[in-house]
Formats: structure tokens, C-alpha cells, sequence
């Protein structure tokens, strides 16, 4: 009887034990991200304005259209330059569809409207990229998508009824509800701060969820998925809706940050600077992308004052930028993540051949 | 497509590989030429001939990574010969490769897994599977099957070259095959890796058929009924095992030479 009672007690503890095991390997795996979680959400205590929205903000909202990249390259394989015009797409249908400076245009709908019409559409669109591109592998695919960004961008130059043309929108107002205003600084920034956070979360659980794990499989030998029974244009298809979705997000985020979208907003440039956030931060881990992203924007918003301040015209700071991005490629061609996982290789190694 | 209904019905009656005259040109180079042939359900044939005789396109155009360029291919009295790859795998067929192709960046047990959900629902899923979920006992079971479970975790570009034969074959057993095409499984195995080729190969249920190609005459002989000989992209003698060997046309094509 009290043997069995052992037995009891200890095949209820023993799992149990496991599980308090589990937990505290997970909070030592993802340390790091912890602290920057605890760090982010408490920020606005320690940090003003210029910080939340400029630095901060600016970044987690680039970050979310990188990733939108890093999801269908790093795991599909797929390099699209489309990302950046799927985010452009949801920004000019939010000012469309929402307020903004034109009446002739916008129709003015409530956000709760308007928001998930625009993002919508542009889902829509991302996903016939998606379909026009899913048969292509390589540089054809950058070359269609590049193509497809390029032909967006003309549309909203040369369309007035729509776009506006070059001019574009202006006075776009982020939401008013539950008697907080959105594009406050601190209500805007816990806003961005819980789309990215997310779209990080929903990334990384999706890529081991089956989904995830059949796009990898796609990337490394779509030949085979097929013969072990995967339709794989289907699947790149249902991959581009997905980043899409994402992407459409952080369009609108980033239209009520800067209060106007205008064809600059998805031009050729831009576009660009999405493949060398996520390429600079590296394309192997979602959280690539917003580490691409703050290299970006302190870049962005620095180095004009440092390039001043030793005597070297400020403009040059693109040429900083591509400079990196060329040093960054030859000397770790998995970006920032990947001299991470670098450095903690060498760590563990040299640290497993301590004799203490 | 047709009905389930008609499906089964055919799928009674019929051969479970049916080719009538399949011919596949590579531009100018014809490497299947009028080939006709039929497997019955259960049956284990094997497909000899010298490099380039047109085996490897053979198996390409029954699960159609190539389309013949003319005939029909059926499945169990389907006429398959138009369907992609991945419609002709749910329907119960099955292959390997001779040049392994695997997810290189995935783990063992990530390939497996794939293989086993792509003959199942979920394809699409967001929601992860749980080590308790049945389809891991079926991961599982097939990595303990070809002796990968130490490197279970391993990437598969770390593995040596046995152990990615070992998963190529892994990966055509998942699911409820009905039909399996094997394209030189035992090159590049260790003598004992080949015996337990041959061990997982007689140990597979009676229903399930096979075409194995195989240069290895020690293990293809062991393991199969019937015998194709192809020659030059056309099919130049079937029959028994011992009839093939005893064959002197064969025997001073391939088994005399060293070719086979
Ligand atoms: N994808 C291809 N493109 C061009 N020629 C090919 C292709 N695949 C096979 N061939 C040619 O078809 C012929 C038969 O090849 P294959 O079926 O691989 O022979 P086997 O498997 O019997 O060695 C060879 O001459 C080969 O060069
Ligand atoms: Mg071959």
C-alpha cells in the first residue's frame, strides 16, 4: 500500500518536475528575447517622444515588412521585391477608404472599415504576385516582382482619379476609440509594438507548424515536396497571402506614423531598402528583420549628422547605407543573426573546453 | 478525375502500373521509345539495363516529374498520365531517388515528418503537432526502421552519404503506399546497409508493389518476381528472374560484361 502510494506520488511529480524543467530551459533559450520584450514594454517610462516614434516605432513598423520578406525567403526561398508595394497598396487603400485631405477621393469610412477593406485588397494583391511568381525560382522571381513593384509605382505617379498622383495623400488621422488617441506617442507606440510583436510571434510559431515546415521543405527541393505529396504552387501562393498580410499591416502603421503615403512611398528606393534591412539583419530568423530594420533607421537618422560632423556632405548617407549592406553580404551573407550565432557558437565551444 | 467510386471499381480489376506506349524525347534524344508494360498489384519487378538505357526516365514519367512526350501512364486503372506529381503520391504511389533529393537545411526527423504529413490532412496547418500526436509515432517508427534514430536531430547535410540513402528510402514508405518505385536504392550503402535494404524490402506487406532498378544483381534478384531488361530506351526482354539470368542474349549484353 505505501509503496504504491510512492509510486503514485512519484509518477504525479515526475512530470511535473520535467515540466518546471522545460519552462526554465525555454526562458534561458530565449533570454535574450525576454529582456528585449521587458525593455520594449517598459520604454515609453524612460524614453520620449523622438525615441518611441522615430527610433522605436519607425523600426518595429520597417521591421514588419521585413519580415513579410524574411518569411517568404527565408523560409520559401523566394526573394520578393513586391513586399514594400503590398504595404503601399494597404497604405493607399487606407487613405482611400478612410479620411484624409481629399474629399474627392476618400470616402471616409470609419477605420473599423476601412483598416480591413485596405488590408484586404492588398492581401489580394500580394497574393496574385504570389501567383504570377510562384512558378519562377531565382532572379526570375526578383526580376517579376521587381517588375510588378516598378509597375505600381508608375500607376500611383500617373493616376490621378485614385492616387492622386504625385502628390499623393496627405493628413491620413490614425483612429480615435475608446477615448484614446492612437497617434498619440505612447498609444501609437504600444500599438506598433503589439503588431510587431505579433507578427514575430506568429512567424516563428508558424515556421514548425506544418505549414511553416513544408514551405522549408519547399525551399530546399520543391521537386521532392511534390513527389511526397505537396502541391507546391499552392503552397508558395498561400506563403505570399500569408507575408502579405503582415506587410499590409505595417503599410498602415506606417501611413498613420507619417501622416501621407505618396508614390515616393513605394518607389523604386524604397523597395530596395527592404531587401537590405532584411538582408542585413538576416534572412534565417524573423528577428533579422528588426534588427535590419534599427541599423536602418539610426543610419537613416544619424548619419547625416555624423557624416557633417567629420566634414563630409550629410546627403552621402545612402552611400553609408549600401556600404554596409556590400560589407554586411561579404562578410556574413546571413546578415547580423548570422555573426550572432557565430559568436555563440565560438562562445560554447570555448566555453565547453574550460576544465571548470 | 474520376469518381472514388470508379476509382475503386477500376482499382479491383486492374494492373496497378499500366504503360501503353509511353515515349519521351529529350529534344532530338528519344529515351523512352514505345514502351508498354504492366505491373500487378502486389508485384515486385525489377528494371535492369546499362546506364542510360532510359530506367530513371522510366520512373519519371509514372509519377510525373517528366510528362511522356506520347502514351498513356494508368495508376490502378487511372489514367494518370496528365496529373502533377503530388495528385499521383496521395493516390498511393510512392519513389526514390538515385541522386538523393532531400531537405538539406531540415533535420531527419523534419523529413520524415514532411513525408508523412504530405500523404495526410494538414498540409496547410498553422497549428503545430505535438509529440503526442499519432502522426509522430509514425515519424518515429520509420526513422527506427532505417536505423537513423541516433541522428534523428541532425540536419541532413551532416549526414553521411549511407545515412541520406538510408532517409531517401524512409521517405518513400510514409503513409499507406500502394505502390513504390525505388531508383537504385543500395548505391552508395555499406554490405550491411544493403542487407538491411533487402530486409526492409522482403518485410513490406504483400500488397504493396514495387519496381526496383538496381545494379546490384545480389540484391535485385533476391527481392523481385519479374524482370525488365531495357536497352536503349526500349524494353528488350521480361520474364523470371532465373529465365533473365540463363537469358545468352542478356548474359552477353549486361551480365557477361560487367555493365549490370
Ligand atoms: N532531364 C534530361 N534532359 C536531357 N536528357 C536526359 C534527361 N534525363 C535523362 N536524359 C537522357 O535520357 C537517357 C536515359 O537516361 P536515364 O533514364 O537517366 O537512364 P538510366 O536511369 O537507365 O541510366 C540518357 O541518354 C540521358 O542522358
Ligand atoms: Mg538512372
Amino acid at each position: 500500500m505505501a509503496l504504491e502510494q510512492t509510486i503514485e506520488t512519484d509518477s504525479l511529480t515526475l512530470p511535473q518536475a520535467q515540466q518546471a524543467g522545460a519552462v526554465s530551459r525555454w526562458v534561458h533559450r530565449n533570454a535574450a528575447i525576454l529582456i528585449l520584450a521587458v525593455l520594449l514594454l517598459i520604454l515609453p517610462a524612460v524614453a520620449g517622444p523622438f525615441i518611441l516614434d522615430q527610433i522605436v516605432g519607425w523600426t518595429m513598423i520597417l521591421g514588419m515588412i521585413a519580415l513579410s520578406l524574411m518569411f517568404l525567403c527565408g523560409y520559401g526561398g523566394m526573394v520578393s521585391l513586391a513586399q514594400m508595394t503590398v504595404a503601399g497598396v494597404s497604405g493607399y487603400m487606407i487613405a482611400v477608404f478612410g479620411p484624409s485631405s481629399l474629399p474627392s477621393i476618400s470616402l471616409f469610412w470609419p477605420w473599423w472599415v476601412a483598416a480591413p477593406v485596405a488590408i484586404l485588397i492588398a492581401v489580394a494583391f500580394g497574393t496574385v504576385v504570389g501567383a504570377l511568381s510562384a512558378r519562377t525560382e531565382g532572379i526570375y522571381t526578383i526580376m517579376i516582382t521587381l517588375a510588378l513593384a516598378t509597375a505600381f509605382f508608375y500607376l500611383t505617379l500617373q493616376n490621378w482619379p485614385i492616387f492622386n498622383g504625385f502628390n499623393g495623400f496627405t493628413t491620413i488621422p490614425a483612429p480615435h476609440f475608446l477615448g484614446v488617441n492612437w497617434r498619440a506617442p505612447i498609444p501609437f507606440y504600444y500599438m506598433v509594438l503589439f503588431f510587431a510583436a505579433l507578427s514575430y510571434a506568429a512567424v516563428l510559431y508558424i515556421s514548425r507548424a506544418p505549414f511553416g515546415l513544408a514551405l522549408q521543405g519547399v525551399r530546399d527541393n520543391p521537386r521532392r515536396m511534390e513527389a511526397i505529396g505537396y502541391n507546391v504552387t499552392a503552397h508558395r501562393v498561400a506563403a505570399y497571402a500569408f507575408a502579405a498580410l503582415i506587410a499590409a499591416v505595417g503599410g498602415i502603421l506606417l501611413v498613420w506614423q507619417n501622416n501621407q503615403i505618396s508614390p515616393y512611398s513605394v518607389g523604386v528606393n524604397a523597395v530596395i531598402n527592404i531587401l537590405v534591412i532584411a538582408v542585413v539583419g538576416g534572412i534565417t530568423h524573423p528577428i533579422g528583420a528588426f534588427i535590419g530594420a534599427f541599423i536602418y533607421v539610426i543610419l537613416h537618422t544619424f548619419a547625416l549628422d555624423a557624416l557633417v560632423a567629420v566634414g563630409l556632405d550629410g546627403r552621402r548617407f545612402q552611400l553609408l547605407i549600401g556600404l554596409g549592406f556590400v560589407i554586411i553580404v561579404l562578410f556574413s551573407p546571413d546578415g547580423i543573426v548570422g555573426i550572432w550565432r557565430r559568436l555563440r557558437a565560438r562562445a560554447r565551444t570555448s566555453g565547453g573546453g574550460n576544465p571548470l | 478525375m474520376s469518381s472514388i467510386a470508379e476509382r475503386i471499381a477500376a482499382s479491383g480489376t486492374s494492373n496497378a502500373i499500366e504503360l501503353r506506349g509511353v515515349t519521351r524525347y529529350f529534344g532530338a534524344l528519344a529515351a523512352l521509345t514505345d514502351i508498354t508494360m504492366s505491373v500487378r498489384p502486389g508485384e515486385r519487378r525489377a528494371v535492369l539495363g546499362s546506364n542510360g538505357a532510359g530506367k530513371t526516365t522510366l520512373l519519371n514519367c509514372i509519377t510525373g516529374d517528366f510528362f511522356p512526350t506520347f502514351g498513356t501512364v494508368r495508376f490502378f486503372g487511372e489514367d494518370v498520365t496528365t496529373l502533377p506529381p503530388h495528385e499521383r503520391i496521395r493516390r498511393g504511389l510512392r519513389r526514390t531517388y538515385q541522386i538523393s533529393l532531400l531537405f538539406s537545411r531540415l533535420s531527419v526527423r523534419d523529413n520524415v515528418y514532411l513525408a508523412c504529413r504530405g500523404v495526410s490532412r494538414g498540409r496547410f496547418s498553422f497549428i503545430r503537432t505535438r509529440a503526442r500526436d499519432a502522426i509522430m509515432q509514425s515519424v518515429e517508427e520509420l526513422i527506427a526502421l532505417v536505423h537513423l534514430e541516433s541522428v534523428a536531430d541532425r540536419l541532413v547535410e551532416e549526414l553521411a552519404h549511407g545515412q541520406q540513402r538510408q532517409l531517401e528510402i524512409a521517405l518513400a514508405l510514409a503513409g499507406a503506399p500502394r505502390f513504390i518505385l525505388f531508383d537504385e536504392p543500395a548505391a552508395g550503402l555499406s554490405p550491411a546497409e544493403r542487407r538491411d535494404l533487402v530486409a526492409i524490402l522482403t518485410a513490406l506487406p504483400s500488397h504493396i508493389g514495387y519496381i526496383i532498378i538496381e545494379h546490384d544483381m545480389d540484391v535485385a534478384l533476391r527481392v523481385v518476381e519479374s524482370v525488365t531488361m531495357m536497352h536503349n530506351g526500349r524494353i528488350f526482354k521480361e520474364g523470371a528472374p532465373h529465365e533473365i539470368q540463363a537469358d545468352p542474349e542478356v548474359q552477353e549484353l549486361f551480365l557477361g560484361s560487367g555493365h549490370a
